[in-house]
């Protein structure tokens, strides 16, 4: 479940409220959007995703909220790796190309 | 006293706040039909598309990606293809339309190629396209889509058809973010909403509440293979990430440690539904690829947010057991959906069309799929097929020189008036309808013991959801939502009970055998009356 936003790594882009399938972001005027309807969450990662700021970071847990800081998170330095690991940062290439799943378990 | 302006009130009074016209609308924006906007629109349609969310994030494609049915048009290789699937599905698949999807498939994703699509290109420089990243997939479509100028309504759930004097002519909703209300009006509708999961958090599919089974039934479709709708996904307990493909690298253990025999990601996975039934906690490790470091590293790259749930809980999933569980997929990895008439994906009501896991599967998967590889092609193919012939259907005649004045049905959970007492809330209605699919005991290892009752309880929730069942604080969505999900609940029962065999996906402990008498595609169609009729096959070998 998306569990924090970090308003001064945001850079006000909106993209989460854009690309959220479930709506869970409000916009807010002048300011960083707000995790308004955190139960609606899906735990579908694509907020963290499309985030260009590494300002979003979403817990695995799908259940329920974890509660963990804003300290405790950045301490991680796990926001971000997820659109780190797809290649989608700014000067990576996509990894889609060196997928090779084809060569190991399809058929 | 003010009047309040509901959405409800706004929908029945037909106050839209915007108002479009396509020629064709497109229902949906996940693979199925982001591929019937873009052919919609190279046969020269205007096109709209509506997503619930956002075109490019939404549904169960873009958070995970798959494998595709990508098969080189070799005899003996397509032969093997096609043969491996029909003992699965119980033989009511059909090897014309497997045909059709493997030709249409190949064709399509060479597109892709061409369109950019980073494709993994071996040491020889050949291409592989057996898979498809979903963010890379469905970000590359969305950027087509805008290419090719198709009208994309992002957070514009449709929330019921329009018609007019021919019949289906367009669809009405709300924008999730702004909550003004929309219509469409359009000559052809495909519905490409997805299939239905409960809202059981499987990836990707809390936005597929079965809305376009619930559209097109009001519209007088019918549904094929509804009994085929309970598929179950593992994941760590805690998670959302239903990608079973390493699981079978995986070992399944119980508490004390101990190796639960049988259980399996593909053939054992009733063996899992069984433990955790009984309440013992399941365990998986994938420890069969504990010392081989080269596909550990493969592994990441091919599904990187398979580790991103395990890296967030200081979990190694070679090294460590990790507790599991099934989360429903229903018809989503089932392969029921709205019937399709013939090869155009056409449904049995003229101007409506039916792609990807809207639509039956069982034309090339029949009672079962194992993975996504199937249902992507078949989304790939149907969406261009769809998308070709709502064009076409568009164009066959000049509606404009008709009376286009658009009327509505009267449909459940959309009222003018509502009360602030004694009402039913679509919460109470989902979780009601949750209680009855599911638990292992009801829809996964079916008996008419169970499945009567169970579809009783839910007939009678449907009679009051009828009358009382009501927008309350502006949740009209998820109003629709609960009746959409409580209608397809009642297909899949009323199915169920009727298939006394087991076939496919569909098991039924009290006739546990495959009877060649039950050779027959089960056709389900009504509301209020849920009817069930046999369909022969007569293609088949």
């Amino acid at each position: 479940m998306i569990e924090i936003l970090l308003e001064d790594q945001c850079v006000e882009c909106d993209l989460c409220v854009k690309v959220c399938p479930t709506n869970v972001f409000e916009r807010r005027e002048g300011r960083a959007p707000v995790i308004a309807r955190q139960f609606d969450c899906q735990t579908c990662y694509m907020c963290e995703l499309y985030c260009p700021a590494k300002a979003l970071y979403v817990s695995p847990n799908a259940d329920e909220i974890v509660g963990i800081s804003e300290q405790e998170i950045r301490a991680t330095g796990l926001i971000g790796s997820y659109r780190n690991s797809i290649g989608w940062e700014k000067g990576q290439k996509s990894t889609a190309n060196q997928d090779l799943a084809y060569k190991f378990y399809l058929k | 006293m003010a009047i309040e302006f509901t959405q409800s009130y706004k929908l029945v009074n037909q106050k839209y706040d915007l108002s479009f016209k396509a020629d064709v609308l497109v229902i949906g924006g996940g693979p199925a039909g982001a591929w019937a906007a873009l052919t919609a629109k190279e046969n020269g349609a205007n096109v709209i598309l509506v997503d619930k969310g956002y075109c490019g994030t939404s549904g169960a494609t873009a958070p995970s990606g798959s494998g595709v049915w990508y098969i080189p048009p070799e005899i003996e290789k397509r032969e093997e293809a096609m043969k491996s699937r029909e003992a699965l599905g119980g033989y009511l698949s059909e090897r014309k339309w497997m045909k059709r999807v493997l030709d249409r498939t190949y064709e399509n994703m060479n597109q892709l190629e061409k369109w950019g699509y980073p494709f993994p290109v071996d040491e020889n420089g050949v291409a592989h396209k057996r898979s498809l990243q979903g963010p890379e997939y469905m970000r590359l479509i969305r950027r087509k889509l805008n290419k090719a100028k198709v009208t994309i309504l992002d957070h514009s759930p449709a929330l019921e058809l329009l018609y007019d004097s021919h019949g289906v002519a367009g669809a009405a909703g709300i924008n999730n973010q702004t909550l003004q209300t929309w219509s469409i009006q359009a000559s052809s509708i495909v519905i490409a909403s997805g299939g239905c999961a409960f809202l059981s958090k499987a990836l990707g599919c809390n936005v597929l509440t079965g809305d376009g089974y619930l559209l097109a039934s009001e519209a007088g479709a019918d549904f094929s293979g509804m009994e085929f709708s309970n598929a179950y996904a593992i994941t760590p307990k805690f998670s959302s990430i239903t990608k079973t493909a390493f699981y079978n690298w995986a070992s399944f253990t119980y508490e004390d440690g101990s190796i639960i025999e049988g259980a399996g990601s593909q053939r054992g996975r009733s063996v899992i539904a069984r433990k955790l039934h009984e309440g013992q906690k399941v365990f998986a490790q994938l420890d069969k690829a504990k010392n081989d470091l080269d596909l550990q590293k493969w592994m990441r790259i091919a599904q990187p947010n398979f580790f991103v749930q395990f890296d967030r809980m200081g979990i190694n999933p070679f090294e460590d057991r990790f507790e599991v569980t099934l989360r429903l997929e229903g018809t989503v990895r089932g392969t029921g959906g709205i019937r399709i008439v013939d090869e155009t994906c056409a449904t049995s009501v003229p101007g409506l069309y039916a792609a990807g896991d809207a639509a039956t599967r069982e034309l090339i998967c029949g009672g079962f799929t194992g993975g996504g590889s199937y249902n992507a092609a078949w989304a790939i193919s149907s969406g261009y097929w769809s998308g070709e012939a709502a064009a076409k259907y568009a164009f066959s005649f000049n509606r404009n020189s008709q009376d286009r004045t658009l009327i509505r049905k009267q449909v459940i959970g959309i009222n003018e008036h509502s009360s602030t007492k004694n009402f039913l809330a679509a919460s109470e209605v989902t979780k009601m309808v949750q209680s009855e699919v599911t638990p292992f005991d009801k829809n996964l290892f079916r008996t008419e013991e169970k499945l009567t009752p169970a579809l009783l309880r839910l007939n009678q929730l449907w009679d009051e959801a009828k009358t009382s069942l009501q927008e309350n604080h502006g949740n009209i969505v998820r109003v629709r939502e609960s009746a959409a999900m409580l209608a397809t609940s009642r297909w899949m029962y009323t199915t169920a009970l009727q298939r006394k065999e087991t076939r496919g996906m569909h098991k039924r402990l009290d006739f546990p055998k495959l009877d060649e008498n039950q050779h027959y595609r089960l056709i389900t169609s009504g509301l209020d009356e849920i009817k069930v009729n046999r369909s022969t096959l007569f293609q088949n070998t």
